[in-house]
């Protein structure tokens, strides 16, 4: 952070690249390029798609520096919510919805997210997995309907949703982690599916290796990008990192998303991946929500992230 | 019999200090590492770990069952007593890429 303008010219090349691919967010400052903001916000008009919206790591428990309450935050991102002026279909929530899987933790978190008035999934983050039970409570609330250790899948509109479950059992010196049976059912899942399908995964650490040395991956992650590939359109929600990173590689988009509670430093800067200290001024601009608009015209997904700011 | 009492107290506190437990040894968890990742300990020592990170962390032995911490927050600590000698090998189930090692020497 010592070298402002490195970082801000490297995000704008990010974001050219990503014009060039056809997926398109804004970032703090509003790096996009208008005309591209512009196709993407007019694309949930009634009849055309549709819109989903993702939120993540809101770390509801969390209250130290450089956040002293994450419900606070997170009631203003729901509040963003609340004010969009056409409805998301429904919200995708990518783990970490508590800070210590506390019961109180979860309660003020369903209390802040029902203000929104919208349908909401939830898949689990490390720190959902801390109780006795090692993630029975998540599972009791969140996991009804759903198979395994709470993965699962649905449809809309024509879009195949996918909820995988990376945080459970991890072993000694590994990252994220799927499992054979999850990965058996991720394959049963789509084998009767038509590769023109457009798919949508949302899990709670990268599905690629994205910085192993903090551990922000997914060990076995190429066998479930294996069974996706054959398909036209694969777009990787996670959370996670607390920050924005995209890549592509062929069909597949992959897009991590900023927490609501508290930023963490971008790979490899400084010597740990904990909460990344600003100045309260500046927190909101670091903190947000993700709408992800689908055009029916084959066109790639439009992702959009908001700083709550 | 009555002369020997003082022959066995005598010979009772001599040998205290070798029945005493080892020094207790404190780890440190700071920065997502364990602070020390390999201590050496004559066995019988009690390891202490303390979070002094802000976000939780666990001490949890690598096969999950010899011991186990329940989340360690911010200044939270867990300890645990090593009897034999061996090698422990211990993770952060929360972050798993933190790893440690308890080397327990015959004391
Ligand atoms: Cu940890």
């Amino acid at each position: 952070m010592d070298d402002k303008d490195p970082p801000s010219r490297r995000r704008m090349l990010e974001c050219m690249g990503w014009a060039g691919a056809g997926v398109l967010w804004t970032v703090s400052g509003g790096l996009a390029s208008s005309v591209s903001l512009d196709t993407a916000l007019a694309a949930p008009k009634p009849g055309k798609g549709f819109s989903f919206l993702q939120v993540s790591d809101s770390h509801i428990g969390f209250n130290k520096d450089p956040n002293p309450d994450a419900r606070v935050t997170f009631r203003e991102a729901v509040a963003k919510i609340k004010a969009m002026p056409v409805k998301p279909a429904f919200i995708l929530h990518t783990g970490d919805v508590s800070h210590l899987s506390r019961d109180a933790e979860f309660d003020d978190a369903d209390q802040i997210l029902s203000e929104a008035g919208l349908t909401a999934f939830h898949v689990p983050g490390e720190h959902d997995m801390l109780d006795e039970g090692g993630g029975v409570a998540f599972l009791k609330r969140y996991g009804k309907g759903t198979a395994g250790d709470g993965w699962f899948s649905f449809d809309h509109s024509g879009v195949h949703f996918v909820g995988l479950v990376n945080v459970k059992d991890l072993k000694a010196g590994g990252m994220g982690h799927l499992g054979e049976a999850q990965l058996a059912w991720l394959q049963q899942d789509l084998e009767d599916r038509s590769s023109s399908t457009p798919i949508v995964v949302f899990t709670h650490i990268p599905m690629w290796a994205l910085y192993p040395e903090w551990g922000w991956g997914t060990d076995d992650s190429a066998q479930a990008m294996s069974l996706l590939r054959r398909f036209g359109s694969v777009t990787v929600l996670n959370g996670h990192i607390h920050q924005v990173i995209q890549k592509v590689e062929g069909n597949v988009a992959f897009h991590t998303a900023r927490s609501t509670a508290f930023p963490q430093p971008a790979p490899g800067q400084g010597p740990a991946p904990g909460p990344m200290k600003v100045p309260a001024g500046q927190l909101r601009d670091v903190l947000g929500i993700r709408t992800v608009n689908l055009v029916r015209n084959g066109q790639p997904l439009a992702v959009i992230d908001t700083p709550l700011a | 019999m009555r002369h020997l009492l003082p022959a066995l107290a005598l010979a009772a506190t001599l040998a205290a200090p070798a029945f005493a437990a080892p020094a207790p040894v404190t780890v440190k968890i700071a920065n997502f590492t364990f602070a020390a990742p390999v201590v050496t300990v004559p066995a019988g020592t009690t390891v202490t770990w303390v979070n002094e990170d802000d976000i939780p962390h666990t001490v949890v032995a690598d096969d999950k069952t010899m011991f186990k911490s329940k989340v360690l927050d911010t200044g939270d600590k867990f300890a645990f007593t090593f009897a034999k000698p061996g090698t422990y090998g211990y993770f952060c189930s929360i972050h798993p890429h933190m790893t440690g090692k308890i080397v327990v020497k015959a004391p």
